[in-house]
């Protein structure tokens, strides 16, 4: 394979806290040199991108992405996802085991490795069920999965209600020290819910579930963790309660990582005032303190992964009355933009903000990538952070079109892509 | 004949009262007791041996042993039967399951039913733990524990003791490795107990949902990976995976707890050279070992196991008759 070098970039590696000009020597796939600081030696024999002071940071990770393949293709391809990922400056995507069937084999998880890997595209892996057929009663092959090289293990946006299930599952996951992910959201206070309870969801006459649903699924959770000592990430924490929670597990010692989605960062229940469908999301939105909280934990390093929380529903879906439509918002190719308002509006240091879409869920997950070292996988991006975007969901590469941040006008545009030296986007 | 007379008179030479009245549990025995039982038991299995000649045995002769079992197990029951039969003693066999529990009687009732008909030995087998115990307290006999739930099955600690005995000649200093369904598993309970009395170093290995939390506690450790936990070891002892705990309830599938708990030829190169293979029966072939182990003789204690049954339950009712010889009830 070719070797190049992308010069007079501004890098952003935030595993090593560093922003500053630099250049990176790409060779076989992988990092070759990473030189920090201004130079003019430009090594013979390569060929040179010119970043023209633009931002080179590890390519994307997002650790929660659904498709439709299989079983809903017309929603969503494994090959539309990738694309848009690579348009979005997402170099790896771990895939919900949410299909039909659903990802509770190894061969399932070999399937999606393998359509993945032949797009030659983005890196896609799977996480693979906890429960078999997501019924959240009978454990999957959790130890089979693992060595078919799924990443984690959840039931996506089911919650494993019964409390004896996710015991054995978690003690189970032990024995190969694999982590498993649970929504925390009481399903019985949930159920039926479109919006958190309040003022505002009473006067819109929707239903609602309120916030303390999840502090009190995820207190139950973290019991379950302390019990079995098993690795766990707490999947789309959303509320300020839930937050206060994690952080006491965490000073406890607890062994636990959380993620957050993009969405819950950019947007507050009032944006829901409309009845757009796009906003209905899966926690649903939250008050503005909530969001203020969530943003506070990202500067604080609490929150190990941002997601784009990829949930792809086609217009059929969506164009229904606010509590009869599909929850969820495709998010891949809007995830930076969305991303850098927290820097451009909320002052997040644009450290704070990569470290848990790099680095962050790299080494949650055991990936070797999410960082400009040498001998890492050359999973870049190169973005220009300032660029004015005006979101037009109709050009998305998705198949669905269902982004709420559609007609916004946003910073940051993606450059360039490359995975593994490869590159699959320009711009 | 002198050669059978010898051997008559070395097992009465041999023959001690048991320490107990009755064989509950493991910790029945202690380090002597065990050592005389073993030496018995063996005895036996050369009169067992002897089938063109065997001489007989009047040890138990005008006895009754009243083997009382109210789970299935044909294994069990018939090495029970034929031990005491060995003994020249009178058996009567009852699979509870089909008369008396059928018409509601309870366990107490059955039992103090029994003993009026002044049996010497009640050999008893339930599916509830301590139902060996409650029995025990309610009959003037001698109550001989065959498996109760979860709790123990010391005739087959014994057993298994013996065969380990025969195979390596000294059981103390030896690394065992008691692999599979710890936590519902009796056979587990008892060896633990009398393999570390014996002083032999115990190691549990299975999956997180069958291992109890604590079992580190009994002075064991405990891995849950098999390479880990092989490594070193003298003797793996599997044990039956009850199929109802597999399909996702404890463990996901037949296939996912075979791969990486199901003892097989790979698996078995991880424990030390000559390490010997031990089985409590009946195999659940391909879950968890592969009949490539099983049935390779030179691995393979479980065959031995079955023989040592039968000889180790002989010692056990002899040396318990003695033991209450003369005791009014």
């Amino acid at each position: 394979m070719t070797a190049f070098a992308i010069v007079n970039a501004r890098l952003l590696d935030p595993s090593s806290d560093h922003d500053g000009p630099g250049s990176v020597l790409v060779q076989d796939g992988r990092i070759a040199e990473v030189v920090r600081g201004t130079t003019h030696e430009r090594p013979a024999g390569l060929q040179i991108i010119d970043a023209h002071g633009a931002c080179l940071s590890p390519g994307l990770i997002d650790i929660r992405v659904k498709t439709g393949e299989p079983g809903a293709e017309p929603k969503e391809t494994l090959k539309s996802a990738s694309l848009s990922a690579a348009a979005g400056g997402v170099t790896t995507i771990v895939i919900q085991p949410d299909t039909d069937p659903a990802v509770d084999d190894p061969a399932m998880v070999d399937f999606i490795h393998r359509r993945g890997a032949a797009l030659n595209l983005v890196n896609v892996y799977a996480a693979g069920a906890a429960t078999q057929g997501r019924d959240g009663q009978r454990m999957a092959e959790i130890g089979l999965m693992h060595e078919a090289g799924a990443l984690y293990f959840t039931d996506g946006d089911r919650v494993i209600a019964n409390t004896r299930t996710l015991l054995r599952v978690m003690s189970y996951a032990g024995a190969f020290n694999a982590l498993i992910a649970c929504r925390p959201a009481d399903p019985w206070l949930s159920e039926g819910a479109v919006a958190t309870s309040g003022e505002l969801s009473t006067r819109l006459g929707l239903s609602g579930a309120p916030a303390i649903a999840e502090r009190i699924q995820l207190e139950r959770d973290l019991a379950l963790v302390e019990q079995t000592g098993a690795r766990f990430l707490v999947d789309q924490i959303s509320t300020e309660g839930a937050l206060a929670c994690l952080a006491r597990a965490r000073a406890k010692g607890l062994e636990v990582a959380a993620s957050v989605s993009i969405n819950h960062l950019c947007f507050n229940e009032l944006d829901i005032g409309d009845y757009r469908t796009f906003y209905r999301l899966d926690p649903p939105l939250r008050a503005e303190s909530d969001r203020q909280a969530l943003i506070e934990a990202i500067r604080d390093g609490l929150i190990e992964a941002i997601t784009s929380a990829h949930a792809p529903a086609p217009a059929e879906d969506k164009r229904r009355p606010f509590a009869e439509a599909a929850p969820g918002a495709v998010g891949l190719e809007t995830l930076l933009p969305a991303a850098l308002t927290l820097h451009h509006q909320d002052g997040l240091d644009l450290l704070d903000i990569l470290r848990p879409l790099t680095s962050g869920p790299a080494t949650l997950l055991g990936l070797d990538s999410g960082v400009l070292e040498p001998g890492a996988p050359a999973d870049l991006m190169l973005f220009d952070p300032d660029a004015p975007v005006v979101i037009d969901a109709s050009t998305l590469r998705s198949k669905s079109k269902n982004s709420p941040f559609d007609g916004r006008r946003l910073q940051g545009r993606v450059l360039s892509t490359w995975v593994g030296g490869r590159r699959v986007f320009e711009s | 004949m002198s050669q059978n007379a010898d051997l008559a008179d070395r097992i009465k030479e041999r023959l001690v009262p048991f320490p107990r009245r009755h064989f509950l549990s493991a910790g029945d025995l202690n380090p002597p007791a065990t050592l005389a039982l073993l030496d018995l038991a063996d005895e036996f299995v050369a009169h067992n041996r002897a089938t063109d000649e065997r001489p007989t045995l009047d040890l138990m002769a005008g006895r009754t042993v009243v083997n009382l079992f109210f789970e299935n197990s044909t294994r069990t029951s018939s090495s029970f039967e034929i031990a005491a039969k060995r003994l020249g003693a009178d058996v009567v066999t009852m699979p509870v399951t089909a008369s008396s529990v059928a018409k509601g009687e309870t366990l107490i009732d059955t039992a103090v039913t029994l003993n009026a008909m002044k049996p010497d030995v009640l050999v008893i087998r339930h599916s509830a733990s301590g139902a060996a115990d409650l029995l025990s307290q309610k009959v003037g006999c001698a109550v001989v524990n065959a498996g109760d739930g979860r709790h123990e099955h010391p005739t087959q600690a014994l057993l298994d003791l013996l065969s380990l005995r025969r195979a390596f000649d000294e059981v103390g200093g030896l690394t065992v490795a008691i692999c599979g369904d710890i936590a519902h598993s009796r056979v587990a309970r008892s060896n633990v107990a009398l393999l570390s009395m014996m002083g032999a170093r115990v190691r549990l290995i299975g999956p997180p949902t069958l291992v109890p939390g604590d079992a580190d506690r009994w002075g064991c450790e405990v891995f849950h990976d098999m390479r880990e936990g092989l490594d070193g070891c003298d003797v793996v002892m599997m044990l039956r995976l009850q199929l109802e705990r597999m399909a996702g309830a404890l463990v996901p599938s037949t296939r996912e707890y075979f791969r990486f708990w199901g003892l097989d030829r790979e698996k078995l190169a991880w424990a030390n050279p000559g390490a010997k293979v031990m089985h409590p029966g009946p195999m659940n072939r391909g879950v968890e070992i592969d009949s490539d182990v099983a049935d390779d003789l030179s691995v393979s204690l479980i065959q031995d196991q079955v023989e040592m049954g039968v000889a180790a339950r002989m010692a056990v009712l002899a040396s318990l008759s003695m033991r209450n010889e003369g005791v009014g009830r």
